[in-house]
């Protein structure tokens, strides 16, 4: 096989969610009354955003053929401890927002342990720890609200647009993906995670790091889901331990790493692919609403774009000729 | 074969040898911590002993156990449902619906309801089994089309239907002093002991969880099983949402999300492996007792929500740190 086509396959499934999320949101705009304008990209960019961190995160997760049920309430638990820090004068902000990513860090850091040194499966662990770190959220904002000084500049300034163009929250999570991601998938230790997706057995075996491998993924995606409730702050300008919404965010991450072309089992995807499947994810929700459907209708139809979308996976089952090969 | 020796000669990894071989650990082990919640509980206040609480506990638990019964079928598959919450809710709102259409409807009631969960766990089965999407994708993707069919049918409130009396009756009412929801878990507990330990269904079930292709090549219907195993699934599930609505008196929005996660953990805080192949009924039914004494001694005391969350999750981490360790690498 070629040297293009090889790397074509692989990132088959990323350019798949890529194509997917391009076609709606060019019908939502082309249907949408306002049109391509920089405020309607602005809002879908907003809403897209919250969701591709939370699903980023879920993704070097899912990269280790873990998963992760705690990181809705990960998101949840540093955005009511963004509440009360990110405020004051901008060296106190900056403080905060450092104490919020590192309260994500610790989140991961907790689950990581109790999987790697504990042995527990990633799936039990993670509901367990994910109503920890609600009840921690419940804890310090048993009301919504926010903090008297909430530096509300800056979270206008992250929600808004750049030269009244390019919304800024696209660009920070620009920013994630150069400064964070690629050079972590480049790395020794990224490309552990990957080996300890496929096989965790031949990793060990090759003398890969795979528990500092899984441990990276793990804390990593605690600061992902941390700066999702960062920016959830950001927008709302106030922390809310809703139960709902974790849950809500935990499925969505799921469904976004599905759609963005992820293997659930492991060491394969990219968490591109998984911003391109939030992305698309997120925009189902709105072109229901610029064809007017109503609103009642609206959770039946995203779920079954969801039921359509992963049913498509199962397409290779006509290329199977053997039918060992279905328990592969 | 029973299942026991088998487990012995495949787990290479256990290190209990001779008696203990025979005990089984986490159901020991959980059953070990009923007994301390109690007592811890008995030193607050003496009415966590008595008859009357415990069978209100059991009555509370019923619920649960019936759709962690379904839960464990699927878990032992090595597969798991998230479509839970939302069948639960449908078998609840759809047996309420059939009960407002006079003399048939309460005579159909109960029915319907399971018939509906029963579809579900179908189209979840058929997803797994035959089309080999990955079960927590899959279920994920229809506990979001029964959410929207349940939003779309009720417009997003509270049903106005009741339960019907029969569903009131199976729920709430007593026989001899034993509440009747205790006694539909019983039966509903002793069918699936039936099925696991003594029908060639429930030797597949433990055959696939174990090694699906091995399964395959000896001769069982995989795909046939793992599908009745999601039905069978789906069918407890909306049959614990209409005991529900039974209780309640009437269906609600949501009223399934709080059985989840309980479910799962009280499946696995029984022994059963995530990964499936392994676990015995008696540890699930320790794990939903467990569970329920637990969150009901945390709100007996007072404790406030999230401090009963923390420790929640906690005890479900530590006690799972105790026996549910799995094999390291190698």
């Amino acid at each position: 096989m070629k040297d293009w086509r090889f790397h074509l396959a692989e990132q088959r499934g990323t350019l798949m969610a890529l194509a997917i999320f391009v076609a709606m949101f060019a019908l939502y705009v082309a249907n949408h009354p306002a049109g391509f304008t920089a405020n309607v990209v602005q809002t879908a960019a907003n809403k897209g955003v919250l969701l591709a961190l939370v699903a980023m995160a879920q993704t070097l997760v899912v990269l280790t053929s873990g998963i992760d049920l705690s990181v809705g309430m990960i998101f949840i638990l540093c955005n009511c401890v963004a509440s009360y820090v990110v405020s004051g004068s901008a060296v106190a902000t900056a403080l905060g927002i450092t104490a919020v990513i590192a309260v994500g860090a610790l989140c991961g850091a907790i689950n990581a342990a109790i999987v790697i040194f504990g042995r527990l499966q990633p799936i039990v662990t993670t509901i367990a720890t994910g109503a920890v770190y609600f009840g921690t959220a419940l804890w310090i904002r048993p009301f919504p609200g926010s903090s008297a000084e909430f530096n509300s500049v800056l979270a206008d300034a992250l929600t808004g647009k750049i030269f009244d163009l390019v919304p800024a929250s696209i660009v920070v999570l620009l920013g994630v993906v150069v400064l964070v991601w690629l050079p972590f998938q480049g790395s020794v230790l990224g490309r552990a995670v990957y080996a300890v997706g496929s096989s965790e057995q031949a990793a060990y075996m090759s003398g890969m790091p795979i528990r500092r491998a899984k441990f990276a993924a793990y804390v990593l995606g605690g600061m992902l889901a941390a700066s999702g409730g960062l920016f959830l702050t950001f927008f709302t300008y106030s922390g809310e331990a809703s139960v709902a919404n974790g849950n809500t965010y935990t499925l969505y991450s799921i469904a976004a790493v599905v759609l963005g072309g992820v293997s659930l089992f492991g060491g394969r995807g990219s968490a591109i692919g998984a911003i391109f499947g939030a992305l698309a994810f997120r925009a189902i929700g709105d072109l229901l609403f610029v064809f007017n459907v109503d609103p009642l209708w609206q959770p039946l139809f995203q779920g079954l774009v969801l039921l359509v979308a992963v049913s498509i996976g199962s397409a290779r089952l006509f290329q199977v000729r053997n039918r060992l090969e279905l328990f592969g | 074969m029973k299942v026991e020796t088998m487990k012995a000669r495949t787990d290479t990894d256990h290190r209990h040898r001779g008696w203990r071989q025979r005990l089984d650990v986490p159901v020991v082990t959980a059953f070990g911590c009923i007994v301390l919640l109690l007592l811890f509980g008995s030193l607050y206040s003496s009415n966590f002993l008595s008859p009357e609480y415990l069978l209100q506990q059991l009555k509370v638990g019923a619920f649960l156990g019936i759709v962690a019964t379904g839960m464990m079928l699927v878990i032992l598959l090595g597969q798991i449902d998230l479509s839970v919450p939302w069948t639960v809710t449908l078998g609840a709102m759809m047996a309420s619906a059939a009960a407002a259409h006079g003399q048939v409807g309460d005579v159909l009631a109960i029915p319907v309801g399971v018939f509906c969960g029963l579809l579900i766990g179908i189209v979840n089965g058929v997803g797994v089994a035959y089309l080999r999407i990955p079960s927590m994708i899959i279920t994920l993707a229809v506990n979001a089309v029964a959410q929207g069919l349940m939003v779309a049918y009720t417009g997003g409130f509270a049903p106005g239907d009741s339960a019907s009396p029969a569903m009131r009756y199976l729920a709430a009412g007593t026989l001899v002093g034993v509440p009747n929801a205790a006694i539909m878990w019983l039966i509903t507990g002793g069918l699936a002991v039936f099925l696991l330990r003594r029908t060639t269904f429930g030797r597949a079930v433990y055959g696939i969880g174990n090694n699906e292709t091995a399964a395959y090549l000896s001769g069982v219907p995989t795909q046939r099983v793992v599908m009745s195993a999601f039905a069978l699934c789906g069918a407890l599930a909306a049959f614990g949402g209409v005991l529900l609505a039974g209780y309640a008196g009437k269906a609600a929005q949501s009223m399934g999300d709080a059985y989840l996660l309980p479910s799962i953990a009280a499946v696995v805080l029984g022994g059963t492996s995530i990964l499936g192949g392994r676990g015995s009924y008696l540890g699930t039914t320790a794990g939903v007792i467990l569970i329920t004494l637990l969150q009901s001694i945390l709100s007996v005391m007072q404790i406030a929500e999230f401090g009963r969350q923390i420790i929640y999750g906690v005890i479900i981490v530590i006690m799972l740190l105790l026996y549910g360790r799995e094999g390291t690498v190698r």
